[in-house]
């Protein structure tokens, strides 16, 4: 009886997570990209600040019409919101917050290898959406979905492997654990190639070439209107909490802090995470858009060859320290 | 399929030496029987049915996509089924090569080549019966291979994780490290030989100006790149992308979408 108690309620709380934590990141892009602008962003719905934005932007969604085009395949098509939201939340599951086995959705003996194989199924929502709409630009939208997530897994999973290595474990509590604070510098250069691919991987500026609006309209999303729409707007906020939360508990030792990691470990967790999302949507008002074949060459000849630098780095340490 | 094949040769191999590898396989047929189902078999069974079924719906669909698409359910059952006998590594590592890269390649080649909506007639081939009686034949041949090999063992599902990542990695690279490197050299080779080919055709096909693209990234006023990605056939892409190795995938696809972006470009 109070296992499945138990049960029940880490999957509420983390549902919970997942409904509003996008929904934060998406009001937190708009005050923040506003004020780099110059401007004030939303100020009315909700009254202060115009917090209930988002909110208001939903009830939108859900009021439009629903429509499929005439030449679609239907079922895929709406099949694929789904496809492209629902791996985010069985992600994250296996995000521990705090030390201990109270603090995680569900403890995954190979965790790295189950968010990362988890995130990438994600992508298939996109490609059916792409495909099933019946649609030029969304079919090149497809394409360069596809494209950018087999240029971006490889260095990701190298990256994420350089991390096991140098706990000798896969299971993400394993990991944190093991944590130490020199892997900072040790693992700086994995770090960033995993957030960077990781950006990619959600195809957020710079690397929004799948969605390139002044290119392909919408890309994959074309089509889409009302709340299927509004399901991949949040697919991909939710992928932005997934990912800051990744690299938060793989490279900057999650709950791990300067001071108060016995009761205060959550708040570790959150900050660093949330320092990570604030980057993310910096470099969304800093950067242009990369050109398709710069994007490939990113990957190709530089998070790669870093990637297998930082594993030969983690190696040699990890022999030498032994 | 090459750590599948691994997970299917661990359990005889750990009958003989189960107190060394902590692996509880019993060979006590009496403490078990096939009329007496635990909730786990009959799962077991219940999810085996659905991926045999989406298999044969990949093979008979008439729509290409759709065959793709049931071919991720396919593979999904297979990592359910991988989970149920408690190899959890080898169930995600199913999960992150099959359903997240080799679908992904695959759906890519067909958008890529020719991926219409709805029934493409012209997709069947004249070969059925031939690759029906191979299929049957290898199918017999593997069910009767494994019934043979493992009729009386059964996994201890509540002691400790036959098949967690521990036991796997211990058991790859101590008792099949030289199949593990002989695999590793076949996909060299694939590697390989995927470069040569895509090389080859590379200078046949008229790819200068997908080149100078690249190179420069001046507007692209290149009139013949103005048919439709989905009329485009290549051979390049097929060959390359039937490999299956990551870094092919990578050049297949750099080439690939660099044209494409001249489409969306334009």
């Amino acid at each position: 009886m109070n296992d499945a108690l138990d049960v029940a309620l880490r999957l509420l709380i983390v549902f919970v997570v997942f409904l509003t934590f996008p929904l934060i990141i998406g009001q937190t892009e708009h005050k923040v990209m506003a004020h780099m602008q110059g401007r004030l962003g939303p100020m009315y719905a909700g009254g202060f600040h115009g917090w209930a934005q988002l909110v208001a932007d939903g009830v939108k969604f859900a009021q439009k019409e629903d429509i499929v085009p005439a030449g679609a395949d239907r079922r895929i098509f709406q099949l694929a919101p789904a496809v492209a939201l629902l791996p985010y939340l069985l992600v994250l599951l296996a995000i521990p917050i705090g030390p201990g086995e109270g603090a995680v959705g569900e403890v995954v003996d190979a965790g790295v290898f189950f968010v990362l194989a988890v995130m990438g199924v994600g992508v298939l929502g996109s490609l059916m959406a792409g495909w099933a709409s019946a649609n030029k630009f969304s079919l090149l939208g497809g394409l360069r979905t596809a494209a950018q997530l087999l240029a971006y897994e490889l260095p990701m999973l190298l990256t994420a492997a350089s991390v096991a290595m140098a706990a000798g474990t896969v299971s993400i509590p394993g990991i944190l654990d093991a944590f130490e604070w020199w892997w900072l510098p040790w693992q700086i250069v994995g770090a960033i190639v995993f957030f960077v691919a990781g950006l990619a991987e959600l195809q957020r500026p710079p690397f929004d070439m799948p969605v390139a609006d002044s290119e392909i309209i919408f890309g994959a999303y074309t089509e889409y209107t009302g709340l299927r729409f509004a399901l991949f707007l949040l697919a991909e906020y939710a992928g932005i909490v997934v990912l800051c939360g990744l690299t938060t508990v793989l490279f900057l030792g999650g709950w791990h802090g300067p001071w108060g990691a016995d009761g205060l470990g959550w708040v570790w967790t959150l900050l660093k995470a949330a320092i990570l999302a604030f980057l993310v949507i910096w470099l969304r008002v800093t950067y242009p858009r990369l050109r398709e074949d710069q994007l490939q060459k990113l990957s190709w000849t530089l998070l790669v060859p870093l990637s297998l630098a930082q594993i030969a780095l983690t190696g040699i340490v990890k022999v030498v320290i032994q | 399929m090459t750590l599948a094949a691994t997970a299917a040769h661990l359990a005889p191999d750990t009958t003989a030496a189960a107190g060394s590898h902590g692996l509880l396989v019993t060979t006590a047929a009496e403490s078990h029987g096939f009329l007496s189902p635990t909730g786990v078999e009959i799962a077991f069974l219940l999810v085996g049915l659905v991926t045999f079924g989406a298999a044969i719906v990949t093979v008979t669909t008439k729509q290409l996509v759709h065959a793709a698409l049931w071919l991720v359910v396919t593979l999904g059952g297979l990592a359910v089924e991988y989970l149920l006998l408690t190899a959890e590594f080898i169930a995600w590592v199913q999960v992150l090569i099959y359903v997240g890269s080799v679908v992904v390649l695959l759906l890519f080649g067909l958008m890529l080549t020719k991926a219409p909506i709805g029934r493409s007639p012209d997709a069947d081939s004249g070969n059925r019966w031939a690759a029906l009686t191979v299929a049957v034949a290898a199918a017999g041949a593997l069910v009767w291979v494994v019934v043979d090999a493992f009729r009386t063992t059964w996994i201890d599902l509540d002691g400790p994780a036959a098949g967690s990542t521990e036991a796997t990695g211990a058991s790859l690279f101590q008792n099949w490290v030289l199949p593990f490197e002989a695999l590793s050299v076949l996909l060299l080779a694939a590697l390989v030989g995927a470069i040569v080919l895509s090389r080859k055709t590379k200078a046949e096909t008229s790819s200068p100006h997908v080149n100078s693209r690249a190179a420069t990234g001046g507007s692209p006023s290149v009139p013949d790149s103005r048919n439709h990605p989905i009329g485009r056939n290549e051979p390049t892409e097929g060959t390359a992308s039937a490999e299956g190795t990551a870094s092919v995938q990578g050049t297949a696809s750099a080439e690939g979408t660099t044209s494409a972006e001249q489409e969306g470009a334009r």
